[in-house]
């Protein structure tokens, strides 16, 4: 599979690295990512419920982490062209009711398939310098 | 109780077809920070290629997990959702989904493996569109804690 607005396969070599962002998650960030996702589980916003259940505190949803690091290979790779994604979540990202919780994403040329003309793009994904996602690979559609 | 691994193979759906709007990719796109303006305008994802808005790679959760909650409120499966730690989540997309698309998703419980007290969950909604043709692969595993 190739894809005419993606990222030239050509000029890709392994190591490099394509993107990189740091986003500061807030509370708000979470409740924004709950509406839009459809996804209320209180120990997205609740203290209370977060701590009876064992963890440090409100966390985020592992999936807005996951859809972050999408967003940051989606932006170099070009929208529509990350063709598969998955990760396994290794580590909660503890958020404040105040201040934020800065998540790094790092995204990486894992490998380069010629005959598919696709590139997977290993993502290292860090909070407070421990890694919170395990695994996280896309495959990227280029052209 | 246990999650009863005999659930493994059961199957949830199709139910009512999910109706992807512009609105609904620009709100998802704006909570995970995908910056492209192909998932706000209908000129820009033209420019892209693509017949409408274009939905960012993890969209397709928002339909893949109402999918998934049938499997989690089946008494017959016994997943306590207060104990649910989501553990791993792939997508396979055969193609992007746009606006305007109306998909239906079916889902199907692929394995129970118990543990050290915990039951693993794997589930695979698989997503297809209005004429039947396949969009996305959604594989999910939730981790059970069951009570001791």
């Amino acid at each position: 599979m190739s894809s005419e607005n993606g990222p030239a396969f050509d000029a890709l070599e392994v190591g490099e690295v394509v993107a990189e962002r740091t986003v500061e998650l807030t509370r708000d960030s979470l409740v924004r990512y709950a509406g839009a996702s459809g996804d209320f589980n209180p120990i997205h916003y609740n203290e209370v419920v977060a701590e009876s259940v064992g963890l440090p505190g409100v966390i985020a949803h592992g999936m807005l982490t996951m859809g972050t690091a999408a967003s940051v290979v989606e932006e170099w790779a070009g929208p529509g062209n990350v063709v598969d994604l998955q990760t396994r979540f290794t580590r909660p990202v503890p958020v404040p009711a105040i201040g934020e919780a800065a998540v790094t994403f790092t995204a990486k040329v894992g490998a380069l398939d010629a005959e598919k003309r696709t590139a997977r793009i290993d993502i290292t994904v860090e909070h407070d310098g421990q890694k919170v996602l395990g695994k996280a690979q896309a495959v990227v559609s280029c052209a | 109780m246990p999650v009863n691994i005999d659930a493994v193979g059961r199957a949830y759906g199709p139910h009512e077809p999910y109706e992807v709007t512009r609105v609904k990719i620009r709100e998802f796109a704006d909570a995970v920070d995908a910056r492209s303006f192909a998932h706000r305008s209908e000129e820009a994802a033209r420019a892209e290629g693509y017949p409408d808005v274009v939905a960012p790679t993890t969209f397709a959760v928002v339909i893949a997990q109402q999918a998934e909650f049938h499997v989690v409120v089946d008494p017959e499966v016994g997943v306590d959702f207060s104990r649910v730690v989501h553990a791993d989540e792939r997508f396979s997309h055969h193609r992007p989904i746009v606006a305007g698309d109306l998909i239906s998703a079916t889902v199907h419980i692929d394995a129970i493996k118990q543990r050290g007290g915990i039951s693993m969950v794997t589930t695979r909604t698989e997503l297809s569109d209005e004429d039947g043709s396949p969009v996305s692969t959604v594989t999910s595993t939730l981790a059970v804690r069951e009570e001791a």
